[in-house]
């Protein structure tokens, strides 16, 4: 359909609203309160348009065939100074010092509405400060223009800010009639409302810090930024997120550490937060580097020798690194043939492959399409923890699409289940993996390969009593209750899940997708679980998105050839070895962190991403490892053209990719990887796997799943001044209640073998369960975690006696 | 007033001899000549008369309007700094030889915790000065900058005004500093409205409100 806005035809879709179109054509329509993907809340009123001779608002106006748009005329302007006029009302002319100066919203309408005079006034009120944790709110800088309410509800999910009363005179009657409706309106709900958070007083959210990004104001600031540096000091380095597989495009904002010191420091990390929502990881992260003086020639020496008298035999990596490196470390395993170990890359490899090899292409969902989808099933993910960035787009889909979905895990995630009355938590018991999986088959599919037919027969009947109305022979109406047999899911009744509900949830839905996690890929029946995977996207409408559990781990499982550790000398690279080239402390060799090196990732929309390096090292990159050990490339990033064709690499040189979304918010991030290709050139049996009874072997009130707490990703953002934390263990109310624990007690977990001795933490955004971090490098989780993500412990606690 | 002449190209030149002779009588008997002479004697023999200073025991006293190098000010009355850190001065410097250090200081307010100059590479034009909304940067007297290396800096410690010395802190003159008049072109702002309704509420039967509101603007 066309519209013309303005004299210029536009090209629009069904839905769109004009604000939308007008954005996705280069016509600029101001808007203060309007975020992409969230819905309006019209608080603002600077994008009043007409429409065919009437007026009204661009962001919740959609558009019809043939629409006539205009948003420049002299009459709208006059109404939008008199808006920004209000706004400037008792707004401090702070200007100088606020942090937010220079890239003020606010500061750019005054100018673009032309305020120069201001003719009314209004009784000052009491406007301290807040502080709300990480973050200080000045409410005499707020426009209540409610972004960070709508981020946090549409986006986010934590639904954690609200307005509350100001407390503020309402403006003079006579301003009336000498100032225009609008104007009044804005200033009369501006004199009211304020923004707090739910409970009064504090924040209670995992600390995105997204509305601080969304703030057109210096409302809302960062507390370790605050009155640090001017904006325009800065230096925007794009680059992508190194801490988790979405990889969300965002910038490092750079500048001279001192006066004496000249070297560049990280300010704060920035996002484009109409198009990406970046997690606590992300923004919070940045100081990890670690200060390497200079280049160690001994030690490297040593390591290259190491290497040319084959005396490695392992080399141990993890996923946490770009995609040219790990091209490199697998030409050097061509060459010297050693074993390239990374577990986790290695677990999630075959469980791509045997998925890949039976549903005949790659998974085929993708973080856009969760945006779009209004039915979603998560399974075996702990997703907030897992991957909170994905979290935001399931929370986003099912609050904009009026979704609904099923979250399938033992331990219920308050937050996760607050997102809306259709997002049904459902308490499936551990070992149940494969149950899940059968039961949407069994549901959804259209038809079902022969060995799977016992998916089909999985039925019980039950008697149930129904009254039926029926006339006697008078013709009064009796009730009687009958009993009759229907079939039922003996699936669903395994699961604990009432499958009528399905049919209520099912209501109008069309865009279908599952999402599958960690759980999975380490289980010990994961091939049995990809098998199922791959026939629910062969034979249902679900899309599948697998989240690939580290930064670049499907990347690492695309280009190396991995396999399990064999005796012998391992090195380490950013790992511990028996020679560690690592950005660990322990390391014998320092190697660049992420945010050092040039490079790209491949994130879990399957799209290869460019990130830049924000700050120099001046160590031995991988790089001049590999020109020693005999291969060719002045940079790392030479590599970028060369990643292999036939795993669905294009060859793009690195400078050639771009990195950025368009106004209308299409992606333009480096480029998708041809997966096709990949699975052309797949050489895997297929044997179909047998599902394999797991002996339960537990009490199920004493398991603890492997999991880290929202935010606290690896042990890279532990790095960083802002978590820095103790691993403990967090469990939630009801655990500490039936293990007899006190919050904050020391207790000893143990199995039959090895024992961990842990502070024991209360989270209490979950129910029914425990979970041990992976963060803390000093406490190794994984002597008990050894082919699953979860397992039973005892838990004792210590007296202090 | 007349500023300028036309020059009179036509006019007549002293051409005869007779002229040129009465012209030179006239001259040699004038007693410019003499009092010239009488002055430039009593000159010379004066006792402490002299166009050379004693440097560096002796200095030139410069105007006002002289750009040397910066002194940040303090505030008389709260002997607290005037430099809000706003990082104007930064943005503006042409040669971009200012820089400063801030953070959030422990009143919450925005605190400069160093500052500085790169001497050697100031241009001295003065932009900086011009530009700080506070007043809190301005140009000194101390014009000996001369250094045994180019880059010369002066950190914030340098050119603060000391506590001690700040009785002797002059208001700065020179480029950048208010006109004497500047009271004058102070607006009313929406703030004041509180101070009004009080006062009008004090002095009943305030007819011309307009007029009294600007007086009292003025006395407060």
């Amino acid at each position: 359909m066309k519209i013309n806005i303005n004299g210029k035809e536009c090209i629009a879709n069904e839905g769109d609203y004009v604000l939308q179109v007008a954005r996705a054509n280069d016509i600029f329509i101001p808007a203060i309160c309007y975020l992409n993907d969230c819905s309006p809340t019209l608080a603002c009123r600077m994008c009043m348009v007409e429409v065919d001779g009437k007026r009204s608002y661009a962001c919740n106006t959609k558009v019809k065939d043939g629409m006539q748009v205009l948003s420049n005329t002299q009459e709208l302007w006059d109404e939008r100074n008199a808006i920004m006029q209000t706004y400037c009302i008792n707004h401090p002319l702070q200007c100088g010092v606020c942090d937010k100066s220079g890239e003020c919203e606010l500061q750019n309408f005054t100018h673009k509405a032309k305020v120069d005079t201001q003719n009314h006034w209004i009784k000052e009120i009491d406007r301290r400060h807040k502080d709300w944790g990480l973050l200080q709110y000045d409410p005499s800088l707020c426009i209540v223009c409610e972004r960070c309410i709508t981020v946090c509800k549409d986006k986010i999910g934590d639904n954690e800010l609200k307005t509350t009363a100001r407390g503020g005179d309402a403006p003079d009657k006579d301003f009336k009639d000498t100032m225009g409706k609008d104007a009044y309106a804005v200033w009369t709900k501006f004199q009211k409302s304020l923004i707090s958070p739910q409970n009064d007083k504090s924040l209670e959210c995992q600390e995105c810090g997204e509305c601080v990004s969304v703030c057109p104001t210096g409302a809302l600031i960062n507390k370790n930024f605050q009155y640090r540096s001017n904006a325009w000091e800065l230096t925007r380095i794009p680059a992508s997120n190194p801490h988790s597989s979405d990889c969300e495009l965002l910038y490092y904002d750079i500048k001279q550490k001192s006066i004496k010191d000249n070297s560049k420091m990280i300010y704060r990390v920035s996002n484009d937060f109409h198009f990406t929502t970046l997690n606590k990881a992300a923004r919070f992260a940045y100081d990890i580097t670690s200060d390497c003086k200079g280049k160690d020639t001994a030690e490297f020496n040593r390591l290259v020798l190491l290497f040319k008298e084959n005396k490695i035999k392992n080399v141990k990596f993890n996923s946490y690194i770009t995609n040219e490196e790990a091209y490199i470390l697998e030409l050097l395993r061509a060459k010297f043939g050693f074993n390239l170990v990374n577990n986790e890359a290695l677990c999630f490899q075959e469980f791509l492959k045997t998925f890949c090899s039976f549903a005949g292409s790659f998974y085929n969902a993708s973080s856009e399409d969760v945006k779009k989808s209004d039915f979603i099933v998560i399974a075996g993910s702990f997703l907030r923890h897992d991957n909170p960035t994905l979290s935001y787009k399931v929370n986003n889909a099912i609050v904009m699409n009026k979704g609904a979905g099923l979250y399938f895990h033992p331990i219920k995630d308050t937050k996760l289940s607050k997102i809306a009355k259709n997002f049904v938590n459902v308490a499936c018991d551990y070992g149940k993996e494969a149950k899940v999986l059968e039961f949407i088959l069994q549901y959804f599919a259209k038809d079902l390969p022969q060995d799977l037919g016992y998916i089909k027969e999985a039925f019980y009947e039950e008697q149930i009593e129904v009254e039926v109305k029926s006339k006697d022979a008078e013709g009064n109406e009796i009730k009687e209750k009958q009993t009759q047999t229907i079939k039922k899911s003996s699936l669903a009744k395994e699961l604990g899940f009432d499958e009528d509900k399905l049919k209520d949830l099912l209501l109008k839905k069309s865009n279908f997708t599952l999402i599958v996690g960690n759980d999975y890929f380490y289980h010990e029946n994961a091939k049995y679980l990809a098998y199922l995977l791959a026939n629910i996207q062969k034979s249902t409408d679900f899309k599948v998105m697998l989240i690939p559990p580290r930064t670049n781990t499907l990347g690492v499982s695309l280009i190396c050839k991995l396999s399990k550790a064999c005796d012998g000398f391992t090195m380490g690279y950013n790992e511990r070895g028996d020679f560690s080239f690592s950005n660990d402390e322990h390391n014998n060799l320092a190697s660049s962190s992420l945010i050092e090196q040039e490079g790209t990732f491949v994130n879990y929309d399957t799209r290869l991403v460019p990130t830049n390096a924000a700050l120099s090292f001046k160590g031995y990159f991988l790089n001049d490892l590999a020109n020693e050990l005999g291969l060719n490339a002045k940079y790392t990033i030479d590599y970028t053209e060369q990643l292999p064709k036939d795993k669905g690499f294009l060859n793009i040189a690195f400078d050639d990719l771009t990195n950025y979304y368009d106004n209308a918010g299409n992606n333009h991030r480096g480029y998708l990887i041809n997966t096709c290709e990949f699975v052309k050139n797949l050489n895997q049996e297929l044997q179909i796997p047998q599902n394999q009874q797991l002996a339960c072997e537990c009490n199920k009130d004493d398991v603890v799943i492997l999991a880290n707490p929202v935010g606290n990703l690896s042990k890279y953002t532990n790095k960083s001044s802002f978590f820095n934390e103790c691993a403990s263990l967090y469990a939630s109310k009801d655990y500490l209640a039936k293990h007899n624990l006190k919050e904050n007690s020391m207790v000893k977990i143990y199995d039959d073998k090895d024992e961990i001795i842990i502070k024991v933490v209360l989270d209490k955004d979950i129910e029914n369960g425990a979970y041990l971090p992976t963060f803390d490098d000093k406490i190794n989780p994984y002597k008990f975690f050894k082919t699953r993500r979860y397992y039973a412990l005892n838990i004792k606690e210590i007296s202090h006696e | 007033m007349k500023k300028y002449y036309v020059v009179d190209e036509k006019r007549k030149l002293i051409l005869t001899p007779y002229e040129k002779f009465i012209r030179s009588v006239k001259r040699c008997l004038n007693t410019d000549l003499i009092s010239g002479l009488a002055f430039i004697i009593n000159e010379t023999f004066k006792r402490g008369n002299t166009a050379t200073i004693k440097y560096p025991m002796e200095k030139i006293k410069l105007d006002n309007r002289y750009r040397a190098v910066h002194r940040l000010q303090r505030f008389i009355e709260s002997e607290t700094e005037r430099c809000i850190g706003c990082g104007l001065c930064e943005k503006i410097c042409i040669s971009n030889c200012i820089r400063m250090e801030t953070k959030l200081g422990e009143d919450g307010r925005k605190l400069v915790s160093n500052y500085s100059i790169n001497l050697g590479r100031c241009i001295y034009c003065g932009f900086c000065a011009e530009v700080c909304p506070e007043l809190a940067i301005v140009h000194g007297v101390e014009y000996e900058n001369a250094a045994e290396q180019r880059a010369y800096f002066a950190h914030k410690k340098d050119i603060l005004t000391p506590i001690d010395d700040l009785i002797n802190q002059v208001e700065f003159e020179g480029s950048g500093s208010l006109r004497a008049d500047a009271d004058e072109f102070v607006k009313q702002t929406p703030n004041y409205y509180d101070v009004m309704k009080e006062r009008e509420a004090l002095i009943p039967n305030s007819n011309s409100s307009e007029e009294k509101t600007n007086k009292e603007a003025k006395d407060v």
